[in-house]
């Protein structure tokens, strides 16, 4: 039997044990004598959280394949145990070896919000790694990550080896097997990096040199090494079909966030709606096989015993072929006793009549998210989402017994004034509205109506990466300007107000469009005691502002500041295939709130073109 | 068709607490493809009912669960098809058929359990412990302070110590368990190491149960029988 990290009586005394003995279905085990690379997958947050995530199923999946690796996970030790850690000195682990992750070869972080960052020098530090690349040497893993904010990797440049920019399914087997040829050589490490430079996608930061102007902003981004590519070109995977997809998931013990089969039906979004990050970078739009998905849905079912299965992808409505799968996915798993959840469906009579065969219309809520409360907003948004098709939805929805609706905004948008922020609450009132125009008779007490909003954190590669953002003490003032309202409303009583906090909003803002010296804050900001700053219970402020203040450095200039379309961005030096003229045309069509049609309607020529798959090509071949 | 699966769950396994343990065995169901019963309704539910939950902790290779099949399989299949899909540490070491009745409800059967207690090293209750077995079940009573989540009580489990003895190193005990009399053998231990005049880590145990007993005897009489034996093999 395996030998854990942990002794019986630290995890006799920590909470969820479970979270550090892996053991878990489908999980893999190999003789580490057997294999020539130790791959380390880490999700720097806790069990729960990471193993929610698809993406590394789909790496861990991809890695073990591979004879010669052997992948294993690694999440962030909960507060409890890196107490623990640190007082015992014992060294951060892999879940499958219960290794200490120092020893590996790689160390593979994803990076999929901004809030985890704190919790990668958590985990670079428990595992006893510099926290800098520029302070390991032969006997330290190469840390590499990836994901979402590795496009704009700049406040985490010094500590990591290399960034990987693209999907994870691209060029992970070329990169490890010059890896497996580095290693006979006895070469440098520095030597693997040069290397590692010339794969497509791979960014290691250490080749490049940033130049600052008086102002503060940057000046020049210039390679220092003959191996580093001028541009980072982001990889992806245009057969989405024959690609890799875990057909054995690892199914944990305890209740992870996501404690289901996830299906992955499409990649992309066709709408380009112009403050979401993902729409961007996923572009272009490519659907799974319906045949292949079908035949997945089932092996995933079978393989993890999982009672549920939900569809993932930004927006499921837009997969041409839902029907047909889902006809197919309410055979199948009422015979199998399997539930499905379907989130990310636009609300119309096709999703009513689904969802009501589905899912229990008593207990369950329709989700709207319109994002703005004005018609104007939207369309500088481009959220092709109108207030009639909201309320004939709702409607709908009402006579076909529903009574709860959630509504999702932001607040803090390009151009937002305080008319915006009352219709949320006026829309609000208009499906209270629609729900009482229902005879009396005939409804079900009465409805209740959440609203919720969170505060518009601009990202990278969006038309509005440009955008300013507002001071704390703003944005709480303008959730103060909706829930007034509300509160104004003549069906109050139905409509509850729910808002994100402000400080975490900052912060966010500063480390997603940071430069290299946000990376100096983030490192004291640790040192003092930040971590797990996406825990509302552990988040610091006081904190961060300490170490901007500690070091000079202008939190505003970050946030507050609109930029220049000249300005040089920090993550200009990468390639999305979306060009950054399409960006500023629609930055420009914003200001004058024009709408842009989505892909299928009519090409925007974003660039993404460029793939030559996808949404660009449909219909075309 | 009701059977009652009867489990072992060592190693690591022993810190998945109950709850995750019955998550566990849904899903493991649904992996073996054995055809179980569900309630009616949106979220339908695998029908099963577990006996003597266990703390996190303890190991034990005397687990049981009931569960409704709609599709009957034979014994020998059935263990195979869920040992096929079972991670380190958990085993089935049987499956059988059970009357429906009151033979059938393997919660409310449960009258008595096994267990083998073992020391951590250096954390036995003095170097002549052994000595102090016989003395310590010859008492007329063993009071202990019993803890609630509201106050404390003094209580004698003197009389639901059923058996008490060594094993090699190890200490074998048979307890009352279930829901009218009961006992826990961390607080027979923690009777023995006052009693050996020594201070009491519920730390210094490794805890293994070996399996657990309905009552049949009639009229006050004991027998016990093992919740394995009260079903059939399927053919
Ligand atoms: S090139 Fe045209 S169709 Fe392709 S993603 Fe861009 S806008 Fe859409």
């Amino acid at each position: 039997m395996r030998r854990l990290a942990l002794n019986d009586e630290i995890l006799l005394n920590i909470e969820k044990p479970a979270r550090y003995i892996g053991n878990e279905v489908n999980s893999v085990m190999k003789d580490k004598e057997k294999v020539d690379i130790r791959f380390a997958m880490c999700f720097p947050d806790v069990y729960e959280i990471g193993m929610s995530h698809l993406g590394i199923q789909i790496l861990y999946d991809m890695f073990n394949q591979r004879e010669d690796t052997w992948c294993e996970r690694v999440y962030s030790p909960w507060p409890d145990l890196d107490k623990v850690m640190r007082e015992e000195q014992i060294p951060l682990f892999a879940l499958e070896s219960q290794d200490p992750v120092k020893d590996f070869d790689f160390l593979g972080i994803t990076l999929q919000y901004e809030m985890c960052y704190t919790n990668i020098l958590q985990v670079l530090d428990l595992s006893r790694i510099p926290l800098r690349a520029a302070d390991r040497t032969k006997d330290h893993p190469f840390v590499m990550g990836g994901g979402p904010c590795a496009y704009n990797p700049e406040p985490l440049a010094p500590f990591f080896d290399m960034f990987y920019i693209g999907e994870g399914e691209t060029v992970f087997n070329d990169l490890l097997d010059i890896y497996k040829e580095w290693k006979k050589s006895g070469k440098s490490r520095k030597e693997f990096l040069e290397m590692a430079a010339q794969v497509p996608g791979i960014y290691v930061p250490a080749f490049y040199d940033v130049e600052y102007q008086e102002d503060g902003t940057i000046k020049a981004f210039t390679p220092n090494n003959p191996h580093a590519k001028e541009k980072i070109e982001k990889q992806v995977v245009m057969d989405v079909t024959h690609t890799y997809y875990p057909r054995k998931p690892v199914v944990p013990f305890i209740k992870a966030t996501q404690d289901r089969v996830v299906l992955e039906i499409q990649r992309g979004c066709i709408r380009g709606c112009r403050f979401c990050q993902a729409g961007m970078l996923y572009r272009p739009t490519r659907e799974r096989d319906l045949e292949f998905l079908k035949d997945t849905a089932r092996a995933l079912i079978e393989s993890t015993g999982h009672e549920e299965i939900s569809l993932s992808s930004l927006s499921s409505s837009d997969y041409s072929k839902l029907p047909e799968l889902i006809d197919y996915l309410i055979e199948e798993c009422s015979a199998r006793k399997v539930n499905i959840s379907l989130p990310s469906l636009r609300i119309d009579a096709f999703s009513l009549d689904v969802m009501s065969k589905v899912q229990d219309i008593k207990k369950s809520s329709l989700t709207f998210a319109p994002e703005a409360g004005s018609q104007r907003l939207r369309d500088v948004i481009n959220k092709g989402l109108t207030e009639k098709v909201i309320l004939e939805g709702a409607s709908r929805a009402f006579q076909g017994g529903w009574t709860r609706v959630k509504l999702y905004f932001m607040l803090g948008l390009p151009t937002e004034t305080e008319g915006d922020m009352k219709g949320i609450a006026h829309l609000a009132e208009e499906i209270a509205k629609k729900y009482y125009e229902i005879p009396k008779d005939q409804r079900h007490g009465r409805c209740q109506i959440v609203v919720s909003t969170s505060f518009f954190v601009p990202k990278p590669f969006t038309p509005f990466q440009w955008a300013g953002m507002f001071r704390k003490e703003d944005y709480l003032d303008k959730a103060k300007v909706v829930k007034e309202e509300i509160r104004a409303q003549l069906n109050q009583k139905s409509i509850k107000y729910n808002y994100h906090e402000a400080d975490v909003t900052v912060l966010e803002g500063i480390l997603a469009r940071g430069d290299r010296k946000v990376a100096d804050v983030l490192e004291a900001a640790y040192q003092k005691g930040a971590v797990f700053d996406s825990w509302s219970e552990y988040f610091r402020y006081d904190l961060w502002m300490e170490a901007f203040e500690e070091l000079g450095i202008d939190p505003e200039f970050y946030t507050l500041r609109e930029r220049s379309l000249e300005e040089i961005l920090p993550w200009d030096f990468i390639s999305i295939g979306v060009t950054k003229d399409f960006l500023k045309r629609e930055w420009k069509k914003a200001m004058k709130g024009e709408v842009t049609p989505n892909c299928r309607q009519q090409c925007s020529g974003c660039g993404a073109g460029a793939y030559k798959g996808g949404v660009c090509v449909e219909g075309k071949n | 068709m009701k059977v009652r699966i009867k489990f072992a769950k060592q190693g690591a396994m022993k810190f998945i607490g109950h709850l995750d343990i019955m998550r566990y065995f849904q899903k493991a169901v649904k992996r073996a493809g054995l055809d179980a019963a569900y309630s009616e309704g949106f979220s339908p539910h695998m029908i099963m009912s577990f006996a003597a939950p266990l703390g996190v902790g303890v190991t034990s290779e005397g687990e049981y669960f009931d569960l409704e099949l709609k599709t009957p399989m034979s014994s020998k299949e059935a263990v195979e098809r869920l040992n096929r899909v079972m991670v380190d540490g958990m085993e089935v070491r049987s499956v059988r058929e059970v009357p429906e009745g009151k033979k059938g409800k393997a919660m409310s059967l449960v009258a008595a359990a096994d267990y083998l207690v073992s020391f951590r090293e250096g954390m036995e209750p003095g170097e002549n412990w052994k000595e102090k077995v016989p003395a310590f079940m010859e008492q007329q009573e063993i009071r202990i302070l019993k803890k609630t989540k509201k106050n404390e009580k003094e209580v004698d489990i003197k009389p639901y110590i059923y058996e008490m003895e060594i094993r090699g190193e190890r200490i074998f005990l048979k307890l009352a368990a279930g829901s009218v009399k009961n006992t826990k053998p961390e607080l027979v231990m923690e009777a023995f190491f006052a009693f050996c005049g020594r201070e009491f880590q519920p730390l210094s145990l490794l805890i293994h149960r070996m399996e657990v007993y309905a009552e049949l005897g009639e009229e006050g009489e004991q027998k016990l029988v093992s919740l394995e034996e009260l079903g059939e093999e399927i053919e």
